[in-house]
């Protein structure tokens, strides 16, 4: 029986646990190495372009950088009355005002004010064409230009803005509205975004059920044909795959519209009357339709790949034990399959919540997702707000995938 | 082996070298098309300047993505009036001197031969062009006269296309509800007003077939997914003299705006960039434009003459929306307002879709 306190060794005297320790330090700096290329590759196409948007989301200096006066104005007086500017207030606006003419940044000023208060870009221009002309009493002179000057969600607007670092466009994105007396709730025709955000993740869990129920008997008769016939159905999963998914968009648009292939025949045979025909498209129908199949290989492969490793031998066993076709399925099959099941999920859900172009073609009015509202906040360049949506879809993706982690297990997931 | 490789390198260098061409980005479809006939082919015939045309569902977007992430690769893009204001005041656009623009065939300065608004500070205008409603005529042998028409789903039943996005649509449903051009934006500028304009769109909101790309409306029309339908009206025009599709344009209520060229900051050939604005929008230029789609000329000069399509025998003028026929109950696009509150009233709009 060794000595519980002898130390291993190697034959020429070094600990082994030092050895090994040197040994394994080696392979895994070479293995390091060879990684190298491709994790700088990731981190500066993936991660920092990510970070810079999330930095876009909470980062607006438009108004800080033009209007200094103010800035200051706001530093010293943080608790002013917003319905009620005083003199100063006014002075230092007017100020600005005239610096912006003369830098000819009254635009990027401008705009940003416009994100919390709408109409401020021409009130803006309008003032600075003015200002350099008002003699004191500046804040009669600046509400003569435009009444708007005095209204309260102006000054708390601008008071935000003057710092360049903000939670506005978080806030934005929560439907919340800047009044006169602060930030409410949005009303009842404006709230738009959570509302969105619930639906995008709610038909995009409803396309990875119907793509697993539609992929799973695929899958397992890919894994269980011979090579031959199971090759040339591979390459029929594989072909639209390599399609452009804009041909395959529209494609759908031609076959489910009203006067499309589906609705023509089923008229012609006389199963449906001409005015009775089905509304397939440009609705929530054809948005799921069109997602589930531009979806389903992303499904269909993970899942073969781990059917095909099933070896057939446990199911014989369960039903020569006397186990029936489901129980058999249930018990002993199904659980072998959890891995691909896990991985094909979570692919094409992530996948069809951020899917855009589908929903923008074929959604019509209630197939919009969050997508198209970021789309349409990146086009009008309030990037800020586009990043803000972005950054939340994000965390909500991340929550998911963490209450995912904790039930399945991501080192359960099989890709093959 | 090396003599390869460097051969190979030299060549590939001169390859990027002898890429100094012009990069034009526009919209696709029927128009992307006009605009290669009308101006690129005979600019690089002319100058020996290689120039391409890129598409784009709405170039606006990839310019202002371009310029922040300081990798312009076009040179020239071609965008609305009001994203063609709102990017200069966001200085992502160059200011282009409206001195340095040729003069007009008869001899006026540049300034004096567009028609007012049609040079800004970044941009100047290629065309005027217009959100129309068109119909099919062989469903309404006596078709819609009214922007009430498009309302009215009783004397014309059938689905309608609408674009997708409050421009342009909140201005057709107040027309639609009997507000005169002259004071659809005094209207559409009260909450009140808005509210009207999404009330009339209720009215019909269950049988219309919302589009977003400019070719998707003809091609509604086309295939009677819908029997009317607002469109860019040269693409409906495209659509019915080369393909000879039975569509009709109503010009009632017609919602008009410029296009503008515009200059990216940062663009890799200014020069070559400015050349080619300045060959596009000269008289010559711009008349070749509306030979080859009805989109009408901001230059009075180039207006002087008539202008033929290019089949040979249809005149454009009538087609075009400047012409003083179309201008009845014509709305100019109002950029002013747009700039303002383009992001507030698609939100409403996106919301009242969603309803």
């Amino acid at each position: 029986m060794a000595d519980a306190a002898q130390i291993l060794t190697t034959a020429d005297g070094r600990p082994l646990k030092a050895a090994l320790a040197a040994a394994q330090g080696r392979a895994k700096r070479r293995a390091f190495l060879l990684v190298l290329p491709l994790l700088l590759f990731v981190l500066l196409t993936f991660l920092v372009p990510i970070a810079y948007m999330l930095m876009r989301s909470v980062e607006h200096d438009g108004f800080a950088a033009s209007a200094p006066a103010l800035v200051e104005w706001f530093d010293e007086n943080p608790g002013f009355d917003p319905a009620n500017p005083p003199e100063e207030a006014f002075a230092a606006l007017v100020q600005d005002l005239a610096r912006m003419q003369e830098e000819r940044t009254t635009g990027i000023a401008g705009t940003r004010i416009n994100y919390s208060v709408p109409g401020s870009i021409s009130m803006f221009k309008k003032g600075a064409r003015e200002a350099a002309g008002l003699e004191p009493p500046y804040k009669e002179a600046l509400l003569a230009v435009d009444a708007n000057f005095g209204r309260p969600a102006l000054w708390r607007g601008m008071a935000s803005a003057s710092n360049a670092y903000t939670a506005e466009f978080y806030l934005v994105a929560s439907d919340r509205k800047l009044t006169d007396a602060g930030w409410a709730r949005g009303g009842d025709k404006e709230r738009i975004y959570l509302y969105l955000f619930g639906k995008t993740f709610m038909i995009s869990a409803l396309i990875t059920v119907i793509c697993l129920l539609l992929a799973f008997p695929v899958a397992h008769l890919l894994a269980t044909l011979p090579m031959s016939k199971a090759a040339l159905l591979m390459i029929l999963v594989l072909l639209p795959f390599w399609t452009s998914l804009l041909v395959r968009t529209t494609a759908w648009i031609v076959l489910l519209q009203e006067q499309g292939v589906v609705n023509n025949l089923l008229v012609g045979l006389g199963l449906l009357d001409d005015k009775g025909r089905l509304s397939m498209m440009y609705n929530m129908t054809g948005t799921v339709v069109a997602m589930t199949h531009v979806l389903l290989p992303f499904m269909i492969l993970p899942l073969y790949s781990v059917m095909r490793v099933i070896p057939p031998s446990y199911a014989r066993a369960a039903r020569s034990l006397g186990a029936t076709s489901w129980t058999t399925f249930r018990r002993v099959y199904l659980p072998q399959t959890l891995p691909g099941i896990a991985a094909g999920s979570l692919l094409v859900f992530i996948l069809a919540v951020g899917y855009y172009i589908t929903p923008a073609l074929v959604g019509g009015a209630d197939g919009q997702l969050i997508s198209n509202l970021i789309q349409f906040h990146m086009s009008k360049s309030n990037w800020s707000l586009a990043a803000a949506i972005a950054a939340m879809l994000l965390a909500a993706i991340l929550i998911l995938y963490w209450i995912y982690d904790r039930l399945v297990g991501i080192d359960r997931l099989k890709f093959g | 082996m090396k003599k390869t490789l460097i051969l190979t390198t030299a060549l590939v260098g001169l390859g990027f070298a002898a890429n100094a061409d012009v990069t034009v980005m526009s919209w696709g479809g029927a128009y992307g098309e006009a605009q290669t006939e009308a101006f690129v082919k005979p600019f690089m015939a002319e100058t020996g300047i290689k120039t391409i045309m890129v598409d784009s569902d709405n170039p606006a977007t990839p310019v202002k993505a371009m310029v922040e992430s300081g990798n312009v690769t076009i040179d020239v893009a071609n965008i609305e009036y009001a994203d063609a204001i709102r990017l200069c005041d966001e200085g992502i656009l160059e200011p282009i001197d409206a001195s340095t623009l040729p003069a007009g065939a008869d001899g006026t300065p540049a300034i004096d031969d567009f028609l007012p608004g049609a040079i800004t500070e970044c941009g100047v205008s290629t065309d005027i062009w217009s959100n129309v409603f068109a119909y099919d005529n062989t469903k309404f042998p006596e078709g819609p006269t009214t922007v009430a028409d498009f309302f009215d789903l009783e004397k014309f039943p059938g689905k309608r296309g609408l674009k997708k996005g409050a421009k342009a649509v909140l201005e057709f449903a107040l027309m639609g509800d009997g507000v005169p051009a002259s004071e659809v934006y005094d209207v559409l500028s009260t909450p009140e007003g808005v509210e009207r304009a999404f009330a009339k769109l209720d009215t019909i909101k269950k049988d219309v077939v919302w589009w977003e790309a400019g070719s998707q409306a003809p091609q509604l029309l086309a295939d009677g997914e819908v029997v009317m339908t607002t469109a860019y009206n040269g693409r409906i025009f495209a659509a019915a003299q080369n393909e000879g599709k039975p569509f009709q344009i109503v010009w009632d209520g017609h919602i008009y705006e410029n296009e503008m060229f515009v200059i990216p900051k940062g663009a890799p050939n200014m020069e070559q960039a400015m050349e080619f604005i300045r060959f596009a929008t000269s008289t010559e230029g711009l008349r070749a434009s509306a030979q080859q789609i009805s989109y009408g000329p901001a230059r009075k000069s180039s207006m002087a003459e008539e202008i033929i399509y290019k089949d040979g025998k249809t005149v454009m003028a009538p087609h075009l929306p400047t012409a003083p026929e179309n201008m009845a109950n014509a709305l100019e696009t109002s950029a002013d307002f747009w700039v303002d509150h383009d992001s507030e009233l698609n939100e409403r709009f996106q919301a009242w879709l969603a309803q």
